[in-house]
């Protein structure tokens, strides 16, 4: 075991410096000679047949160097006009998902046509020289009509429905015909943007004497993207190199591949010189995946004491106008997280994914879970509610014991470890929830409205093995111990704000014995490092950092041969002991790391057979997910004369396992309970019926500033696992699927003097107001 | 940001203004501080051919408030308007405003006169300047002329300002028991509802009162329903206030967006206009 001075200290991030003194490189500040830009023409409509495309005044303009329409693509060598989308269902519908449209556009934003330039100005001066005659067509954005029949977003397809999958464990028609009482609610989970502060931005390069294309790209998944874009463009993977500079968040949202990315790349093969494109905010708004936007139906049984004893749910999906690369997975994880952290067996579902003529989903901080936990954390209020009972007994009642891990779900998901009780006693004890009670009572006289609100979360990540998630399950690590003693570690996984340099660099400072500035951390370069899958799912350290961890251990049984030969020892009786090679039981001998690394690079006195160098590659394939889990409270009072929603306070208790750097993890809790407590409150994308996008701009559409967002009050719990070897979960994630059901939970609760049940998100004052009128009769409701 | 191309000149006089505007007719904006045209070029909604930079003009970034009337600069900036400790004791709901308006980098470059010609429908000055009753001086090829606020704001984003006419400065008599309280749109930080209410007060009752509301209707508006019903209200009795705000936007086509109906709209005038009269009346 290594000496912990690193590991768990709150150590302060080393890569922010750079990104607060402005000092960072992202794609936009990435100088190319001879780089041109480009813009695209996008629909304005829903859904429209494209007549014709006149690009002959855009061409007369002496600054555009080409325009290239669907047509152009789709004709071109070697080109598969149609993106890639990951799924594994057999008899999921995938219409094609062309790079630039043909024929038809689908969605407000879909792009038509590519213009090159020579400044970002003339680009856009010359989209609107760019005339697209369209045929309106009949479009759909409601995800119940569209299930229900035409309009058709794909009219070959003959339906809207993607999918349907059905589900069921246990016996729940036995389960319902026992229950003391059955809570039934539709429930929206609405659609929400990323909004990361940096858009979608690239810059691709054709070299054509080495028939090489460099694409930098603002992504989560290099590699991916490199192996994307081989196929999309028939290139040879080798002849590719994707670089994710600095990035400016990603949420989910970067996680994909994006018709601009191929498109951009292709046209830098055709004009042999790089290509710049950064979209515009405007075009982020229409252009990026979102988030969320299910219906879901439930019915939950339960007993008179709290117990629930059955589920059935049917959850209705909003994919969009295309699958982008996961939109059909996200909401089938949130059948798999049904459950909560709840015991019961019976569960009935579908899930049913449909098109609509509006922006693709796709995975969102979160993907899939917050939607279930929403849900479920949601039902057990109801349920209390109903039966007049405490929700935070009526979570006891269901709370999967920590005796009972691992514990398997009715969904087949087997939860490594957990100890949800203690983390919600922990947080009740905390806000003082007794008080908070009867406080909230004395308040009601006054007229004043106090709401309570809980969340138990656990959640699903950790992505994840292989077996589950194909080609996005391992991930790796490679280590060199360089010959002047400094170490590089190169990681397969491509961080963009989750802070992966600072923890792994404490890693290895621990378990090598050097300072942690004579390590760094290398990522998101395809030329660089070895595959890896990248950053989502709340991986990175779980299976990015596990790798590391096997590759240390290489390292350190490497290094303990070339100590052992050297001391003439047997390598059996050496160890690690405080980041240093010694002899078990005698103090009197050591070696560090970088002095094995140099005997090795030296090459002279190595024990026969032994390579020389000191350097490790390393993959980690998880033997299953991980499940962190914990219980958000939050505190609201709502203005009875408004409806304004003010948080009085904020308590997470979170178990992420083991704390790499606590800090960190609090800075990862921060930014997911804003945006969680966001969704709550504030951020709604809303489409027209005929597909305008109606909150195109952050002066429509609300991500929280700072003064919107509460002071939060964090502690934790440590409940390990065994999953991977540095016994930690995921905290990624963890914020936003924890906070958006306790924000709703406690402002509902508020409203329950009026006798209101469930208000669908976002909670915006002018619903609660109303909830709160006094109907005309006299009775509130 | 990629707006269309433009033309730049800086002006360094009002006259030098003027006579710019006259040349270049409709193809030229003044710019102030750019906060609300700049986002319009931006989003390519505006184009203007030739921007007329009047930021630098001299002298017109005063605060005169040991005049009666007060007089301030219209290139003044809300950052210096929120950071007058004479403004707070003589015009508070003024000082209430500048406070309130924007963030910080929006408060150090946008300028009053900048906020009232671009005669945003949900900004705050309009609102305002209307309880202050102010004054607006105008200055054209012939002259200046003054109107006062409620000629000034004339619909949705439009005002009484001529194609070559420039506003040089807003005046408005001391009213110490005036404050302006604001409904925040959750993204844009503007007004849902914005109510601004200047009060003068005889024996603990209302004696006069201008009531103004932004963020309802296509343009601020004078409540004139509400002020007279508050004429004689004792300022301890909070139900009576209330009761006198009442219907505040009565007649007032109110505008809907996806975050707040028109009837909404309609009712929070209402409550903010009590909650802006026990504010005032509290000072
Ligand atoms: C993020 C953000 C948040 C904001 N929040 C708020 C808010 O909460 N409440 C609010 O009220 N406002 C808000 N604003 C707007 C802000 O008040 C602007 O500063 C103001 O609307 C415009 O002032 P400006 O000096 O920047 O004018 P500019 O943008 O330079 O000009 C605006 C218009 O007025 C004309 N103009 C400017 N000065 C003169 C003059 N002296 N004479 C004649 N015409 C002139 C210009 O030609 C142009 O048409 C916000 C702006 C931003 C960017």
């Amino acid at each position: 075991m290594a000496f912990t001075a690193m590991v768990g200290a709150r150590i302060r991030r080393r890569e922010d410096p750079r990104l607060i003194t402005g000092r960072a490189t992202y794609v936009d500040d990435v100088r190319q000679v001879g780089t041109v830009y480009a813009a695209f023409v996008r629909s304005p409509h829903g859904h429209a047949k494209i007549v014709s495309i006149d690009t002959s005044a855009a061409k007369a303009d002496p600054r555009v160097l080409a325009v290239y329409t669907g047509e152009d693509l789709h004709h071109a060598h070697g080109v598969k006009s149609s993106l890639p989308v990951a799924h594994k269902m057999a008899d999921l519908k995938t219409p094609p998902h062309y790079m630039l449209a043909l024929d038809e556009v689908r969605v407000v934003g879909d792009a038509v046509a590519i213009v090159v330039a020579t400044t970002a100005y003339a680009a856009r001066d010359a989209v609107e020289l760019i005339a697209v005659e369209y045929e309106v067509m009949p479009a759909v954005t409601d995800v119940e009509k569209a299930a229900a029949g035409p309009p058709y977003v794909h009219a070959s397809l003959g339906t809207n429905i993607a999918f349907t999958m059905p589900f069921a464990a246990g016996d729940t028609d036995k389960a319902f015909a026992e229950a003391d009482v059955v809570v039934k609610q539709r429930i929206v989970n609405q659609r929400v943007a990323p909004v990361p502060i940096e858009p979608r931005s690239m810059v691709a390069n054709w070299d054509a004497g080495m028939q090489q294309l460099t694409i930098y790209s603002a992504t989560q998944i290099p590699h991916l993207l490199r192996t994307q874009l081989a196929v999309v463009l028939g290139l040879p993977e080798n002849h590719i190199r994707a670089i994710a500079p600095e990035v400016g968040g990603g949420f989910g949202a970067k996680l994909n591949v994006y018709a601009e990315e191929a498109v951009v790349s292709w046209v830098a093969m055709q004009l042999e010189c790089p290509v710049k494109y950064i979209e515009t905010r405007s075009e982020c708004f229409q252009a990026m995946i979102h988030g969320r936007d299910q219906i879901d139906d439930l019915e939950i049984a339960a007993k008179s004491d709290g117990t629930i004893t059955g589920m059935r749910l049917k959850i209705t999906a909003n994919l969009g106008a295309y699958h982008q690369l996961l939109t059909p997975v996200v909401p089938t994880l949130t059948l798999l997280m049904a459950h909560g952290c709840y015991r019961f067996e019976n569960i009935s579902a579908e899930v049913v994914g449909v098109f609509t003529n509006t922006m693709s989903t796709d995975a969102y901080r979160g993907a899939g879970r917050p939607e279930a936990t929403f849900f479920i954390e949601r039902s057990i209020d109801m349920v209390a509610q109903r039966l007049g009972l405490d929700p935070a007994e009526v979570r006891r009642k269901n709370f999967i014991a920590k005796t009972s891990f691992p514990h398997t779900t009715a969904t087949g998901l087997t939860y490594d470890s957990g100890d949800y009780e203690t983390t919600m006693d922990k947080a009740l004890k905390i806000v003082d929830y007794a008080g908070l009670r009867k406080r909230q009572e004395e308040l009601r006289k006054q007229g004043r409205y106090l709401g309570i609100g809980l969340s138990t979360y656990v959640e699903v990540c950790g992505m994840g093995p292989s077996a589950a998630m194909p080609a996005a399950g391992w991930d790796s690590a490679t280590i060199r111990v360089e010959p002047t003693g400094s170490i590089t570690v190169l990681t397969g996984i491509s961080p963009h704000g989750q802070g992966e340099e600072t923890t792994f660099a404490q890693i290895v400072s621990d378990e090598l014995g050097v300072p942690i500035d004579q390590v760094s951390v290398i990522h998101g370069d395809t030329d660089k490092v070895q595959y890896g899958v990248g950053t989502f799912g709340s991986r990175g350290t779980a299976v990015g950092g596990a790798a590391l961890q096997l590759a240390i251990q290489t390292i350190q049984a490497k290094a303990i041969k070339i100590a052992a030969h050297q001391w003439e020892a047997n390598p059996d009786d050496l160890e690690y002991r405080d980041g240093k090679i010694g002899i078990k039981g005698d103090p009197s001998k050591s070696m560090t790391t970088p002095e094995a690394g140099f005997a090795a690079f030296m090459g002279d006195n190595l024990p026969p057979g032994l390579e020389p160098g000191l350097d490790a590659t390393r993959r980690f394939e998880p033997p299953n997910f991980v499940f962190p889990f914990g219980t958000h409270v939050c505190v609201v009072e709502v203005d009875a004369k408004s409806g304004q929603v003010e948080v009085v306070q904020y308590v997470a208790v979170d178990d992420c396992g083991r704390l790499l750097n606590p800090m960190i993890v609090e800075g990862q809790i921060h930014g997911g309970i804003a945006q969680g407590l966001a969704q709550a409150l504030f951020e709604e994308v809303v489409y027209s019926d005929d597909g305008q996008l109606l909150t195109g701009t952050l002066m429509d559409y609300a991500i929280p500033h700072a003064e919107q967002v509460p002071h939060y009050e964090l502690d934790h719990t440590v409940t390990g696992t065994t999953v991977n070897p540095l016994g930690i979960k995921g905290c990624g994630e963890a914020g936003t699927i924890g906070s958006t059901p306790a924000v709703a939970n406690a402002v509902i609760d508020a409203l329950a003097p009026f006798g209101v049940v469930h208000i669908d998100m976002p909670l915006k004052p002018e619903k609660l107001w109303a909830a709160m009128q006094p109907k005309s009769n006299g009775s509130v409701r | 940001m990629i707006p269309a191309a433009f033309e730049y000149k800086r002006a360094n006089s009002v006259d030098e203004a003027l006579r710019l505007l006259g040349e270049h007719g409709e193809d030229a904006k003044l710019l102030a501080g750019g906060h609300s045209l700049i986002p319009m070029m931006k989003l390519r909604l505006a184009a203007p051919a030739m921007l007329i930079d009047i930021a630098g003009i001299p002298n017109l970034d005063q605060i005169d408030a040991a005049s009666d009337p007060l007089t301030i600069g219209a290139l003044t900036k809300h950052a210096k308007l929120a950071a007058s400790d004479e403004l707070q004791k003589k015009a508070p709901a003024l000082w209430d405003a500048a406070n309130d308006l924007g963030d910080p980098q929006v408060r150090n470059r946008g300028t009053i006169g900048g906020a009232s010609a671009h005669g945003d429908p949900s900004a705050d000055y309009p609102a305002v300047l209307q309880a202050l009753d102010a004054t607006f001086t105008l200055a054209g090829k012939n002259g200046t002329r003054e109107l006062k606020a409620a000629e000034f704001f004339r619909g949705m984003f439009e005002t009484a300002l001529g194609a070559n006419e420039l506003l040089t400065k807003i005046s408005f008599a001391a009213a110490p028991k005036s404050a302006y309280v604001k409904f925040h749109h959750p993204a844009s930080h503007y007004a849902v509802v914005g109510v601004a209410v200047a009060l003068t007060i005889d024996g603990g009752a209302i004696e006069s009162a201008r009531v103004a509301i932004t963020g309802v209707g296509d343009v601020a508006f004078r409540a004139a329903g509400v002020e007279a019903a508050l004429k004689g209200v004792k300022t301890n009795d909070a139900d009576g206030l209330a009761a006198a705000c009442a219907g505040a936007a009565s007649g007032v086509q109110a505008r809907s967006d996806t975050f707040a109906s028109a009837s909404y709209r309609t009712a929070m005038a209402d409550v903010f206009a009590a909650r802006a009269v026990a504010q005032a009346a509290a000072r």
